[in-house]
């Protein structure tokens, strides 16, 4: 069941490269307001740049739409971002998710996947041939005690 | 990304600094493999102690980096890789293909 939303932003971006510094950095100071560790913090922005560069590389080889980036705050310090786009889609996720498979040449390693899963607690891949790409990752921030006053 | 390097008798060191992502790795590859082409090394170190954050693309770097000296008979080292990218690196096993420093 999914937890209650305590906070959320939402923003839609172009597919150009340049925008995926943007986009994980946005991400970062958003789920800074959870108190996470330095390790929690680099662990989102990894994985937010492997969704988001899969979207601008994958989804809109040879033209540009939109991407776009919603992440939630919910109850129990729940992250959930959802990163979607609405592009050529994946025609086979189970082999997509496979370490070391690419379909973007020498310039990608085939290990987007395989950091998401391993940087984040949960991982959903939902996609549609020609309609397009839903990538959802969760992760709980782990509560750190605060010092007494 | 900035990749400066030193190259003395057939070792070649690349030293990384910036973002190596989709963007920073691109430019870095074509960088990276115009200096292997002109120094011929026996062994690459690539020195990743200015890079300031890294995703997959830097593990596309390493696995050419590795494909172009291989084929030189050649070997590559990483060193003075930061948290953050050692992490990605752990991730993804590259250092039972890589050595790592």
């Amino acid at each position: 069941m999914k937890n209650k939303t305590l906070n959320y932003i939402s923003m839609e971006f172009l597919s150009r490269s340049a925008n995926e510094g943007f986009a994980r950095t946005a991400l970062a100071c958003f789920a800074a307001q959870m108190d996470p560790t330095l390790n929690e913090l680099e662990d989102i922005k990894t994985a937010v740049s492997e969704a988001v560069t899969n979207a601008i590389v994958h989804a809109y080889p040879n033209s540009l739409g939109k991407v776009s980036l919603k992440a939630s705050i919910c109850e129990g310090n729940v992250l959930e971002i959802t990163v979607k786009d609405r592009g050529r889609g994946i025609p086979d996720i189970e082999k997509a998710r496979q370490p070391m498979f690419t379909t973007g040449g020498e310039e990608r390693s085939g290990m987007g996947f395989t950091i998401m899963e391993s940087f984040m607690d949960k991982l959903t891949v939902r996609s549609a041939v020609g309609r397009g790409t839903t990538v959802v990752m969760r992760r709980k921030i782990a509560s750190r005690l605060k010092p007494q006053q | 990304m900035e990749i400066e390097g030193k190259s003395t008798d057939r070792n070649l060191m690349l030293k990384f600094s910036g973002e190596l992502d989709h963007v920073g790795a691109r430019e870095a590859i074509r960088e990276m493999e115009q200096a292997i082409d002109a120094a011929l090394p026996r062994r690459l170190l690539l020195d990743f102690s200015g890079v300031t954050f890294m995703d997959s693309s830097g593990i596309a770097l390493i696995l050419r980096a590795q494909k172009r000296v291989r084929n030189l008979g050649g070997s590559v080292l990483i060193c003075h890789v930061p948290q953050q990218a050692r992490r990605v690196l752990d991730a993804a096993g590259i250092g039972r293909l890589v050595e790592i420093r």
